[in-house]
């Protein structure tokens, strides 16, 4: 069962990047205006990762991250987990709260209310727009609750990823979008996790199989 | 002395003076078994409570399974099942949320599915650390028994 999930994602994963494309296209936009500045983005990457190479996207399982998850429900049911890099998460607050920049490395670091829901907004607004392409490729209409911040190890953020997709498979669908300003890139990375059913009906909707 | 690591949805034995490790335990579970008399043990890093449904997927993946394999493979070893204690790790709970999500609530169960597990093949479970809201990096020490944790702005310690 494994392995034709794997196939049946990778076949497909041009129209997973083209999902990401136009929803990074809509972020970039909104970002824009909290930032306070010109954001560009690039291409994302669309690939599909087994498990026990994931933890390596992001410098490894003891990475100290920034993950957002938010369940979806309506049509489509899942989630969606946006993990940021730590500098990346905190280099947006700051600008978008027109701060400098706070060291991530002390050992003390934690983030302020004002920061973190700061940083829940930059977050919904990512995935409020990759939520809109997928639904205005699919026609399916999915409602987003409110986000849930965590910051962690790298790792143990994934699992709830991986568990969901452990009951289908040994791999996780993966998309990076690569959003630039004047100071630099900033790396948003997206995991789509429907829900068993959802998987299916996606795939469907999307012309894809069935 | 080597320092192994144990992968997600993955299990490993080894003897003293070596390490067992895995990194970033979240909601998934990291069991332990451990002999003192000859200082060997396993460790596993499970994500669902039961292998039941799921046949044919990695036995590692789950908490019944990935037990059951771990003692086989300690026997291999020489091992015997009566001389095992356990410790059992994880199952934390990382986003808040909707409380009656099952899936958020996956720490919480498969931490059961351990200590059940555990219980029905009569292994004592001699230390536990399991829940919170935190992920957990942990070391099992072959030369003492010992379990280290580490966290992120939690500190270590050692079960």
């Amino acid at each position: 069962m494994s392995d034709e999930h794997e196939s049946i994602l990778t076949k497909h994963l041009d129209v997973f990047k083209e999902i990401g494309n136009i929803g990074a296209g809509h972020a970039a936009s909104a970002l824009a205006g909290l930032l306070n500045r010109k954001i560009t983005m690039s291409v994302p990457e669309a690939s599909v990762v087994p498990f026990s190479e994931i933890v390596n996207v992001l410098d490894g399982p003891e990475t100290l991250v920034a993950g957002v998850l938010i369940d979806l429900s309506g049509e489509l049911n899942g989630y969606i987990l946006l993990l940021l890099g730590m500098e990346d998460a905190m280099s947006m607050v700051a600008q978008a709260l027109q701060e400098p920049r706070r060291d991530t490395s002390e050992p003390t670091f934690e983030l302020s209310h004002m920061e973190q829901d700061t940083l829940l907004e930059i977050a919904n607004i990512l995935v409020g727009s990759f939520l809109s392409a997928i639904s205005s490729l699919s026609g399916l209409g999915a409602t987003p609750t409110v986000p849930q911040l965590a910051i962690d190890m790298l790792g143990a953020i994934l699992n709830i990823a991986m568990i969901e997709y452990g009951q289908i498979g040994d791999s996780v669908l993966f998309l990076n979008t690569k959003f630039s300003d004047m100071d630099g890139d900033i790396n948003g990375h997206f995991f789509l996790i429907p829900d068993y059913n959802s998987y299916k009906i996606l795939l469907e909707s999307l012309g894809l199989e069935g | 002395m080597a320092t192994i690591i144990v992968g997600m949805a993955d299990l490993k034995v080894a003897k003293a003076p070596d390490i067992l490790t895995t990194l970033g335990l979240g909601s998934c579970v990291g069991i332990t078994l451990y002999d003192k008399i000859n200082k060997a043990g396993g460790m596993a890093h499970c994500m669902l409570p039961t292998y039941k449904g799921f046949e044919g997927q990695s036995i590692a993946k789950f908490v019944d399974s990935a037990v059951i394999e771990l003692i086989k493979q300690l026997e291999r070893l020489g091992i015997q099942r009566r001389s095992l204690v356990a410790k059992i790790t994880g199952g934390a709970h990382m986003f808040g949320g909707n409380a009656n999500n099952d899936l958020l609530k996956i720490g919480e169960r498969n931490a059961a599915a351990g200590l059940a597990i555990l219980k029905q093949l009569a292994i004592p479970v001699i230390a536990q650390d399991t829940g919170g809201k935190h992920g957990r990096t942990i070391e099992l020490i072959m030369d003492t028994g010992a379990l280290k944790i580490r966290t992120v702005g939690l500190g270590e310690k050692f079960i």
